[in-house]
């Protein structure tokens, strides 16, 4: 199935999960997706293949990076009537506290969205929302 | 620090299966190379990590990861007393897509250090980098210093395995 068709099933079944059929990463990182409230929260599931600092233990930055930019991009494909994926064009991720391994979860807002680039902000954290791990912003290109 | 004994040590110590970080690992993350305040990282190609089946461009986790590790590592290779460090903040600006199929290598640069902060350049390319797929700039804190003689190789391990 194309990305396309995926794009346009996830709508109708209202399942972004289905998304990582197309985003092979998301499935390698074990990220999914669920809709509350109308808000879709990305959850990378808790994996000791994660973890970057084995000492502490440690999710590795990168990986936090990861699912911050991923569920940019899975907002924007939920908010926008878009045939394709939007493409990265610069992302700043703030670390904020340590990610331990456990389930890490993200949530987008579209701060702009403009006809050719969106402005969207994401925060991610472990048990406590107010506590977030880490924060990005970062422009995209729709197409 | 021109230290051809801590780029050894460095290289050395990541070769021990027990004190490869588990999603470097995971990725096949390797080490070029480590010289005076500069690393390179490279991560092989796979379409499991791609971000769009159609395509097989890379994601661009992979890209951040192989920028935070390699700038990580630039950091580490400034100092010649062993530190430990986390990541303040990374910016990464996608200069053009990935090649699918080829490795991806990671270069960082720490270009400046101060008493509690280190901030960093880097690149992320393919086969030539002087065309690079994406530009990058990072600040570390340094977390803690270490000075005290025994445990100094025990902490430089620490903070090396934390960025590979």
């Amino acid at each position: 199935m194309s990305l396309m068709e995926l794009i346009k099933q996830a709508k109708e079944e209202d399942d972004f999960s289905l998304l990582s059929e197309g985003i092979p990463y998301m499935k390698s990182l074990g990220i999914s997706v669920v809709e509350n409230d109308g808000q879709l929260i990305t959850t990378m599931k808790a994996d000791p293949k994660l973890t970057g600092n084995p000492w502490i233990p440690a999710l590795h930055g990168g990986t936090i990076g990861g699912l911050l930019e991923t569920a940019a991009i899975i907002q924007l494909a939920h908010d926008q009537d878009t045939d394709n994926l939007p493409r990265t064009i610069n992302i700043t991720v703030e670390y904020l506290r340590t990610g331990f391994i456990k389930d890490l979860h993200a949530t987008a807002i579209v701060t702009k969205q403009g006809r050719r680039v969106a402005n969207v902000q994401v925060r991610c954290w472990q048990e406590n929302p107010d506590k977030p791990v880490a924060a990005m912003h970062g422009h995209f290109l729709m197409s | 620090m021109t230290d051809q004994a801590l780029m050894e040590r460095i290289i050395a110590f990541r070769a021990k299966p027990e004190n490869q970080s588990p999603h470097g690992k995971f990725l096949g993350l390797e080490i070029m190379d480590v010289d005076e305040a500069e690393a390179t990282v490279k991560i092989p190609y796979s379409k499991d990590l791609a971000g769009n089946s159609a395509t097989g461009i890379l994601h661009g986790g992979i890209v951040t990861t192989a920028l935070d590790a390699a700038s990580g590592l630039a950091v580490i290779a400034t100092f010649e007393r062993a530190i430990t460090i986390a990541t303040l903040d990374l910016r990464i600006d996608y200069l053009k897509p990935a090649t699918p199929g080829e490795v991806i290598f990671a270069y960082g640069h720490c270009y400046k250090t101060t008493r509690n902060v280190c901030f960093v350049r880097g690149l992320a390319y393919q086969k030539d980098k002087s065309d690079p797929i994406a530009n990058s700039t990072a600040t570390f804190m340094i977390t803690a210093n270490h000075t005290g003689k025994k445990d100094d190789q025990l902490r430089t391990d620490e903070a090396t395995g934390a960025k590979l």
